[in-house]
């Protein structure tokens, strides 16, 4: 009796649960269209490359020898130099936002360099710092290679005064692309969303409207009702992680070089926490405005900032830190940028699946305990 | 106590809440026995603890103190036990409102585990009864407030309990779907042999019970069968006929003032219905009455039931019912030049293809009290929102305070007070801080808000430090008068003032308005209480969005012929006339 009354509840639930979802098309713009939206976004229009870069190269030393060395800057996609005779005119540029940087040439430039002490000044606009970093590599790079025919063909050893040279590869990321490692955070963020959007509002609507007064004086088990409302949700976000997938891989050309089993299992563990905090956080409210407000605070907002989606957790104070480590999307975002890139391994997976597990374990237990049948 | 005739049986059960202005005494020692296949009743004023009471039955809230069982089950130990054997119908039946009736149904029947032969037979049952076998498909969130509250009651019937709780079923519902659920819970108890517990504000309703319970302030005030406990009333009931050219309401309103001779006072089928002090004075009360002629009648269980509730507040100050002369504001711009004040003519509104108000006309003099009526969804908020300016009209002509609604919306409404179902309060705020926010907006400042401010705190004695928020119901409702009042507008409209305000509050409620309307301001009201229509000069029936009756109470009880021996009974009758007409001019076009 009791055994088939469970799931006899259960699927009837589940139904009504489902029927609601499919009958709210907010639901559906939110649990479908925003995470399409999120992935074209983020895979087309967030990105930390910089292109056509615009940099002022002020000429005080027109010899052949001086322009040949800044000619570099013209083979590269990344910048595009302008030219200019005065140092006046090029400051006004870049303080009207027309130029990112400015690289002088001084007039005795091709006299310093006879003598081996040449100077090169680069002014970079910091109002963008992580911009105006990349252009100062770009720039370096551009202008390395002729300095280096030039040291060649005069026969100068340019490595005079230390013998070392650095060759610089990139690991997992080899051409340094940032929708490399934004796509498969974005996995993250659009299972996050559901949580804290969608399941966050069910529980609360049920308080508000005076629904589950009435459901609670039924046989109904808190855990059956926790199961029922998670089920269509789980669809929504199998939805999500297909698309997911799907634009990773032929959109953006990101490589996956870890199983695909692997990123789908551990995804949707990352899922199931989501959903379950989503809906304690809706049971303990009791309030739509109120639990999405926190869903907001507590979930969304740290996975965009706090799990590494972006910035890198090392740089930031040791309380920060702590915090992100409480985070789920911390343990996930790690997981999945690895498997995406470097591919699998398997103490990494194991470790941060456990810890999914247990978080989707004590949220669902909570979740059920603060559906417990009681008005106060 | 408990055994096979026992459905509930309490003792000196309590429980308090932490509010946010302190403990809240909700449930304070009840003890009682409510017999099984029977109908019994708790009744008692807004915030008595009634709801409080129900939910503790139904295992949703635990007893602080005292025992509670239920079916011979301890309640508190064991809910689900309990809950698998009862049903339980909340004060808001919790529908799904994107499901259809029929979804609605299934959920319910799939919760219980009814199994699938029975439920055929029990379905078709439910919605023939509850006359919705027509709307099944329909989503429970389009059907009107009476049909949702049918629903909710199919649905908590879908499998037959072994007991029935019933929390105040019928609040918010108009009078024939009030009729309808009736019928159906009479016809439970004769054919499935139900016992059922139903609490209540409707006296009427209790009448029909074997037992009832009266309840105040969290306690027990008195119990028994109807008719023992009417005896209460009994020799001290009459009705008196006021004079020729005197409204009932003059009468009524001279009783209710001098408490030390009369316990209460109503106005009733154009005379007014009091009851004595036991120990008054013959001749005082000959005095008062001033020669109209008095006849005794016999007593009712509301005359029982208001002489517990008077004796419990001591008839003196209390905090939810002032008993003393309230002073007449006086509007400012009141002169009377023999105008209607409101002309409607022709008014009509549609919501894309649906007419909520068809072609409606009416006047209203100035000083009168003019009463809006009709079922849930009979278009009475939409007239009443237009007639504000809230909404413009589709197509006809409105004019308030002699200004036409079309073009001149702002500046009529400086003239008219508002006064909405929901009391519009900032619960934040402070008494004063309201008074002085709503002042504002009406465009009073400086000096003459300060004294405006201070004349309505002592005209609705209020406390001006209280916070709004956690005022009980009576005590809100005289603060959104004051505030409605504070620019003294010519008319003041007022959107189901009385719902959810105990009868005591009511009483004061409705002698402050007479004093008003004849101080010369014209009030236009909604109700859903029929008896207040009495107090009313004239009154609309609207129902579908046409205007059924249109007169003096008197002239609408006659309208509705042999049926209209009270409002309640014309009302029903009249509303029932009308659809049957426009069935047949359905049928026939």
């Amino acid at each position: 009796m009791s055994g088939s009354g469970f799931s006899r509840r259960l699927i009837a639930l589940t139904r009504k649960e489902a029927r609601q979802m499919l009958r709210d098309r907010s639901n559906l713009i939110v649990g479908l269209l925003l995470p399409l939206v999120l992935i074209l976004l983020f895979g087309y229009g967030l990105s930390f490359d910089v292109k056509d870069a615009r940099v002022t190269v002020v000429m005080e030393d027109s010899s052949p020898t001086a322009r040949n060395i800044v000619a570099g800057l013209q083979g590269s996609p990344y910048l595009a130099p302008s030219w200019t005779m005065s140092m006046a005119e090029a400051e006004r540029m870049i303080r009207a936002g027309e130029s990112d940087a400015i690289l002088r040439v001084p007039p005795d430039f091709s006299r310093r360099l006879a003598s081996g002490n040449a100077r090169l000044q680069l002014l970079l606009n910091g109002v963008d710092s992580n911009t105006a970093s990349v252009i100062e590599g770009y720039v370096g790079g551009a202008i390395a290679l002729p300095m280096q025919q030039l040291a060649d063909r005069t026969g100068d050893n340019p490595t005079e005064t230390g013998s070392v040279v650095i060759v610089q590869r990139m690991w997992f990321n080899e051409a340094g692309e940032s929708t490399w490692y934004l796509v498969p955070g974005l996995i993250v963020l659009v299972m996050t969303l559901i949580g804290a959007f969608l399941t966050s509002l069910l529980v609360a609507r049920e308080w508000e409207r005076g629904t589950l007064e009435s459901l609670f004086v039924t046989p109904v088990r808190p855990l059956e009702l926790v199961l029922a409302k998670l089920a269509p949700y789980v669809l929504i976000g199998g939805i999500d992680l297909i698309m997911c997938l799907l634009a990773a891989k032929y959109l953006f050309q990101v490589p996956m070089r870890g199983s695909l089993w692997v990123i789908v299992v551990s995804s949707l563990l990352y899922l199931m926490v989501s959903l379950a905090l989503g809906l304690f956080i809706s049971a303990a409210t009791r309030n739509q405005f109120a639990a999405s407000q926190v869903a907001l605070l507590t979930s969304f907002m740290p996975a965009m900032m706090l799990s590494g989606f972006v910035f890198d957790l090392r740089n930031m104070p040791v309380l920060i830190q702590v915090i992100s480590q409480i985070l789920p999307a911390t343990h996930f975002m790690g997981l999945i940028k690895t498997l995406f890139m470097a591919g699998d391994y398997w103490p990494d997976i194991l470790r941060n699946c456990a810890i999914l597990v247990l978080y989707t374990v004590v949220l669902i237990g909570l979740a059920r305990r603060s559906l417990r049948k009681k008005l106060d | 106590m408990s055994g096979p005739d026992v459905a509930v049986s309490a003792e000196d059960l309590r429980r308090t809440f932490e509010g946010p202005d302190g403990r809240i005494i909700a449930v304070d020692g009840i003890s009682m026995t409510a017999r099984a296949n029977e109908l019994t009743a708790i009744v008692g004023p807004d915030g008595a603890g009634k709801t409080t009471l129900m939910r503790m039955m139904a295992g949703l809230l635990k007893p602080d103190a005292g025992s509670l069982h239920v079916l011979g089950i301890d309640v508190a130990a064991d809910p689900q036990s309990v809950q698998n054997r009862i049903s339980y119908m909340p004060q808001r039946f919790g529908l799904y409102e994107d499901l259809s009736v029929q979804e609605n149904l299934d959920l319910y029947a799939d919760l219980h585990g009814v199994p699938q032969e029975d439920r055929k037979e029990r379905f078709k049952r439910m919605l023939e009864m509850t006359d919705m076998a027509r709307f099944t498909d329909r989503p429970a969130g389009k059907l009107s407030g009476g049909m949702k509250q049918k629903l909710g009651l199919a649905c908590t019937l879908v499998r037959s309990p072994d007991l029935l709780l019933l929390d105040e079923p019928s609040v918010g519902v108009d009078p024939l779907s009030r009729r309808d659920l009736w019928k159906i819970v009479q016809q439970l108890i004769q054919q499935e042999r139900l016992g059922v517990i139903v609490s209540t504000a409707y006296m009427d309703e209790a009448e029909r019970c074997a037992q009832v319970f009266v309840m105040n302030k969290g306690k027990l005030l008195a119990e028994g069968a109807p008719d023992v406990l009417k005896r209460r009333a009994e020799g001290l009931t009459f009705t008196a006929m006021p004079c020729e050219g005197m409204p009932a309401r003059a009468l009524q309103a001279r009783l209710i003032d001098a408490p030390d001779l009369v316990i209460d006072a109503v106005p009733a089928g154009g005379s007014v219905r009091f009851i004595r002090q036991p120990d008054a004075e013959q001749g005082r009360l000959d005095a008062l009455l001033d020669n109209a002629p008095v006849e005794p009648r016999a007593e009712e269980l509301e005359d029982a039931f208001m002489m517990f509730l008077r004796t419990e507040e001591g008839r003196a100050e209390t905090t939810t019912a002032p008993r003393k002369e309230p002073e007449t504001p006086v509007a400012d711009t009141v002169t009377d030049d023999g105008k209607p004040v409101i002309v409607v003519r022709d008014l009509v509104r549609k919501f894309g293809d649906f007419t909520a108000v068809a072609s409606t006309s009416f006047d209203v003099a100035r000083g009168e009290i003019f009463g809006l009526l009709g079922p849930n969804g009979a278009g009475k908020t939409t007239t009443f929102r237009m007639l504000c300016g809230l909404l413009p009209a589709t197509s006809g002509h409105l004019e308030v305070a002699g200004l036409n609604l079309r073009h001149a919306r702002a500046e009529a409404r400086g003239r008219i007070g508002y006064v909405s179902q929901k009391f519009a309060l900032y619960g934040d705020l402070s008494v004063r801080e309201n008074l002085e926010f709503f002042g504002g907006a009406y465009g009073l400042r400086g000096k003459a808000l300060r004294e405006r401010v201070s004349a309505s705190l002592e005209q609705f004695s209020l406390d001006p430090a209280a916070r709004s928020g956690i005022l009980p119901a009576g005590y809100k409702q005289r603060l959104a008068m004051a505030t409605g009042l504070l620019h003294r507008p010519e008319i003041l409209f007022l959107d189901e003032p009385t719902s959810g305000i105990d009868p005591l509050a009511r009483r004061a409620f409705w002698r402050t308005i007479t004093a008003l309307a004849g101080s010369g301001v014209t009030i236009i009201v909604t109700t859903h209480f029929m008896e207040e229509a009495e107090y009313c000069d004239r009154i609309a029936i609207q129902d579908a969005g046409e205007v059924l009756a249109l007169g003096t109470p008197r002239q609408v009880r006659e309208q509705a012929g042999d049926a209209g021996i009270d409002m309640n009974s014309a009302f029903i009758a009249i509303v029932e006339q009308g659809r049957t007409a426009r069935e047949r001019k359905d049928r026939a076009a």
